[in-house]
């Protein structure tokens, strides 16, 4: 890649990190979302800590899912209302790069904190420290994909009736593979089988994401755009 | 050259395919009600009890099918969304909104009859087994496929985005189906086997693919029928649904 093509990439993560460092309560309110949800799972289900460090791996990932869909309303929603989306859109700059900036710059306001914090709740439900790393290391691979393939449901109900509740109808099942790859790798990890296959798959996953989701969803963003 | 082309495209346009649509329509609703009826008493009348399973497994002959024709409808839809998307033309949208909810109903008929068989014959309405969770979600992403057609007004723009995510689908089919099944084995072990017996009666063979063929024709004339609705609908103001109104 060259350096022209990678400035326009660069600039719209800078440009949306800046934007959400003047806006800081929407990030830390997703992260204490997905504090609160994990942690409501032991009060409903129980103190047991056998039982806890059976559900850690599925409860900390479904938390993950749930604290990225929090964000995705707001990835191309401001953009489209003020008329930079359309701006970006027409621009001399390849339109791809500039959404996968904005990917990117979603994954590093939504996704990272909640890898960053995970291992703090992972001791909650009485994991050990290998499967923590495991852990770390699941979310760190598979909290990209949920922003990659979120970005196409964000782009597909931009301006729609109802956008956030139809996000989460139209994302959810395409979540499954992440999340049983991602919890599968810890619990496999926990029941002595190694966590290399499944944390070999997400990868794949990720990879595949990498390269479709920016370009279906700039397909997408042109749809709304028309 | 552009004497096939005309061939290709000329039921593309909503005007000519209206009054085709309309003139097949009975021969696949004729076709429909001989072939399910035929295949009903096949599956219920005439098919041999199975050693094994009694008479519960009767179930399978509306079963089996419905859990085909489910799948093979997101694949159609998936077809016409490309097509949609290469072509821009108008009636491929059209076919995959009219598609959808037959699509819905064959995915939610195999749930239903599916836990009506396994009652009896795990003791259990729901096992997560590979089959089951991936059929649900089927059924999940026909859902978000209509509620996002109907949460957009613009016609154009909810054909292109319900094109989009039928492909997208469809890409996550194969890939959701194996990410099951292995979280399934890892789960929990083989507990449940779906293999059927190896030595299915022809009897029963041929109740079941009556049985299909019945359902493809039951598709192909309520997605005909609603295509009819939807042109209408959407062609209000044009010239020649005036004039077929009036007749």
């Amino acid at each position: 890649m060259t350096a022209s093509s990678i400035t326009p990439f660069r600039q719209a993560v800078r440009r949306d990190l800046l934007l959400a460092a003047r806006h800081k309560t929407e990030v830390i309110t997703a992260l204490f979302f997905f504090v609160i949800v994990v942690n409501l799972l032991p009060l409903g289900i129980g103190p047991d800590p056998e039982l806890l460090r059976k559900i850690a791996p599925g409860a900390l990932w479904i938390g993950a899912l749930l604290a990225t869909l929090l964000g995705l309303q707001r990835l191309f929603a401001p953009d489209h209302q003020d008329g930079t989306l359309e701006q970006m859109a027409l621009s001399p700059q390849p339109f791809t790069l500039l959404v996968a900036g904005k990917i990117l710059a979603h994954w590093l306001v939504a996704g990272l904190p909640v890898v960053l914090i995970a291992p703090l709740l992972g001791l909650q439900f009485d994991l050990s420290g290998r499967s923590l790393w495991i852990l770390v290391l699941s979310l760190l691979l598979g909290t990209p994909i949920l922003s990659l393939i979120g970005a196409v449901g964000a782009a597909l109900t931009l301006g729609v009736r109802g956008s956030g509740v139809l996000l989460s109808l139209l994302i959810l099942p395409l979540y499954i593979p992440a999340l049983i790859f991602g919890a599968g790798a810890v619990e496999s990890d926990l029941a002595g089988l190694g966590a290399e296959g499944h944390l070999s798959l997400l990868g794949a996953l990720l990879l595949v994401c990498a390269v479709f989701a920016p370009w279906v969803t700039t397909v997408a963003l042109r749809v709304a755009l028309e | 050259m552009s004497r096939s082309l005309i061939n290709w495209f000329k039921f593309a346009s909503p005007a000519t395919f209206y009054p085709l649509a309309g003139r097949v329509i009975p021969f696949f609703a004729a076709a429909a009600v001989l072939l399910l009826g035929a295949g009903l008493w096949t599956g219920l009348a005439v098919a041999p009890t199975d050693a094994q399973q009694g008479e519960g497994y009767r179930i399978i002959f509306v079963h089996v099918p419905a859990s085909w024709m489910s799948m093979f409808i997101y694949c159609v839809m998936a077809f016409w969304a490309a097509l949609g998307l290469a072509f821009n033309t108008r009636l491929s949208g059209m076919m995959m909104s009219a598609l959808a909810p037959t699509g819905a109903m064959f995915a939610f008929l195999s749930l239903w009859t599916g836990s009506f068989w396994g009652k009896p014959m795990w003791g259990a309405w729901w096992v997560w087994d590979a089959r089951l969770t991936s059929q649900l979600i089927l059924f999940f992403l026909y859902l978000g496929f209509i509620a996002l057609q109907a949460a957009i007004d613009d016609p154009r723009r909810a054909d292109k985005a319900g094109a989009i995510l039928a492909l997208v689908g469809v890409v996550n089919i194969p890939i959701i189906y194996f990410s099951v099944q292995w979280w399934n084995t890892l789960h929990q072990g083989a507990s449940v086997s779906m293999t059927k017996a190896p030595s299915m009666a022809h009897v029963m063979l041929l109740g079941m693919l009556l049985m299909a063929f019945g359902f493809w024709a039951y598709t192909i004339t309520m997605a005909l029928m609603r295509v009819r609705c939807i042109i209408l609908e959407r062609e209000l103001t044009s010239e020649w649904v005036k004039r077929n109104a009036m007749e």
